[in-house]
């Protein structure tokens, strides 16, 4: 009974503790700035962020709709050509060799290098954003799935060969599925990278989207707005994030079994 | 009545022969054993007849019709269940029936009809992490034959199972047979598995790999759980264990 109470304590306590940390942080901040140590202009305490916020909200909720908008499409591209070169990649090994250095390289090329470069081609639209979001976020897609389409049972893949079925039919009820872990893992990634793509691509001229936000209250030195802005853009990404693990669960009902069996082993452990 | 025949098979790998000149038959509704040490080429011959592998000599022919190196006409099922962890059990069995063309809904009818017989009965939406490894083997053994009510190899089916489970399952498996009467050639390492299932066993030897001996076994079926601490049980495992000897001997 004292035991099992002692549990329940230390359970809350692990629930609540990155709670509490982001309290302390915020705390400290407040005192930093209510007492001056810091000077305002610099650095705005948290109610002043939020009061910021909360003052342009509607400005920042339709700043917000482009951006997600070219993060959306982007992605949605990013996503759609790193499927079909992972596809290319599994199916054919030189393409394999020919292509994976191509796609190491353009990871080591910063995005904010490149960004001036596209907006110069591409000019102040859409287009320039949407093409850095592919750039950034179709590489995590298709090492993700290379490595899922690798990861198939090959006893499995010998078995379906064995009942006569094709590449395609092998792809569509193993390979697929296989991946699918994979392929959201480097989802939850790329998710994130798109709308950093998209802020980035922004800054360097636009006409609306958060980036573009960003730099006008920048240039009117609205400290207490850059954080504003700073805090949404990390939520947006966490909310997004978050989208992706629903997507998962909804799209892969089996892992939500195996998770409740193992969950239920390790309670009768206890 | 022949179903199966595999005739002169050889095959090597690198210079080197697996299988000499292995020759087999199998006859309608009969189970067949393949009974041999680890490494006498069981499973190479196997994947021959399976038509995974083309022999460098000899046929196999299915109801007289040359099938040598072609995949899709016999079934085949492993030691491991190999059912796919994210389909359920229904869509894992249905599989083969859905790969040669059947639509969805239908494959899933057909294959519901046989939950029962197999004893899978209430695991239709299960996945297969929820199921023991009994229940697994009897779902493959089901996609097995949905995928082939013909000729059905089976790789050391049980031989993962514990000595219970595996028990419960020969029992099974013998009641199974019994209704659905698939032809059967399945290679197992266990003497006593080898006489409580076979009408026939061939013993395999290695290296190269050949059969030096068939026994059939006279037991009539149903069998039942006597026949294994039986004195005729007892014979013929003496007889097969002098084989082994003579063979390890030379």
């Amino acid at each position: 009974m004292y035991l099992r109470l002692i549990k329940k304590l230390q359970n809350i306590i692990n629930r609540i503790s990155p709670i509490l940390a982001i309290s302390m942080i915020l705390i400290l901040w407040q005192t930093l700035s209510a007492t001056g140590s810091i000077p305002k202009f610099m650095l705005p305490s948290p109610i002043d962020v939020v009061n910021a916020f909360l003052k342009d909200f509607t400005l920042l909720m339709q700043h917000a709709g482009t951006t997600l908008m070219e993060a959306f499409l982007g992605l949605s591209l990013g996503v759609l050509l790193g499927f079909l070169v992972a596809v290319l990649m599994d199916r054919h090994e030189i393409a394999y060799k020919a292509i994976y250095p191509v796609l190491v390289i353009t990871q080591t090329v910063p995005t904010v290098a490149i960004a001036p470069l596209l907006v110069l081609w591409q000019g102040y639209g859409i287009t320039p954003k949407i093409t850095l979001i592919v750039i950034t976020s179709f590489f995590p897609i298709t090492i993700g799935l290379l490595d899922g389409f690798k990861s198939s049972d090959q006893d499995a893949l010998n078995l379906m060969k064995a009942m006569g079925a094709s590449n395609f039919q092998r792809f569509i009820h193993i390979k697929l599925p296989s991946s699918l872990g994979y392929f959201f893992a480097g989802l939850r990634i790329s998710a994130s990278y798109s709308i950093i793509g998209a802020v980035v691509a922004e800054w360097l001229g636009g006409f609306s989207g958060l980036g573009v936000y960003m730099t006008r209250v920048r240039k009117s030195f609205s400290f207490d707005k850059m954080f504003a802005v700073i805090f949404f853009i990390s939520m947006i990404s966490l909310l997004l994030m978050l989208l992706v693990s629903l997507l998962q669960r909804v799209l892969m009902p089996w892992e939500k079994e195996k998770l409740k069996r193992e969950n239920s082993r390790r309670g009768k452990k206890k | 009545m022949e179903n199966l025949t595999a005739r002169d098979i050889t095959v090597s790998f690198d210079g080197v022969k697996i299988i000499d000149n292995i020759s087999i038959e199998l006859n309608k509704g009969e189970i067949v054993c393949l009974l041999g040490v680890s490494g006498a080429g069981k499973t190479t011959l196997f994947n021959v007849i399976s038509g995974l592998l083309t022999p460098d000599n000899g046929t196999v022919e299915l109801d007289s019709e040359v099938i040598t190196g072609k995949a899709g006409k016999v079934s085949y099922m492993l030691q491991k269940d190999l059912l796919l962890p994210f389909k359920t059990i229904l869509d894992n069995v249905s599989l083969p029936l859905i790969i040669r063309g059947m639509k969805k809904r239908i494959a899933r009818e057909t294959a519901t009809k046989y939950f029962k017989e197999f004893g899978l009965e209430g695991t239709q939406k299960k996945y297969p992490s929820q199921l023991s490894g009994g229940m697994r083997q009897r779902a493959a053994l089901l996609r097995t034959y949905l995928f082939s009510d013909k000729v059905a190899l089976l790789d050391e089916p049980f031989s993962a199972l514990d000595t219970i489970t595996k028990g419960n399952m020969h029992d099974w498996y013998l009641e199974v047979m019994e209704q659905i009467k698939l032809s059967t050639l399945f290679i197992t390492h266990d003497i006593d598995e080898a006489i409580h299932l076979s009408d026939r066993i061939y013993i395999m030897t290695g290296k190269p790999g050949r059969i030096t001996e068939e026994i059939m076994v006279k037991e009539p079926k149903p069998r039942n759980k006597d026949f294994i601490v039986s004195k005729e049980f007892v014979e013929y495992k003496k007889q097969i264990l002098k084989v082994l000897e003579q063979e390890a001997a030379v």
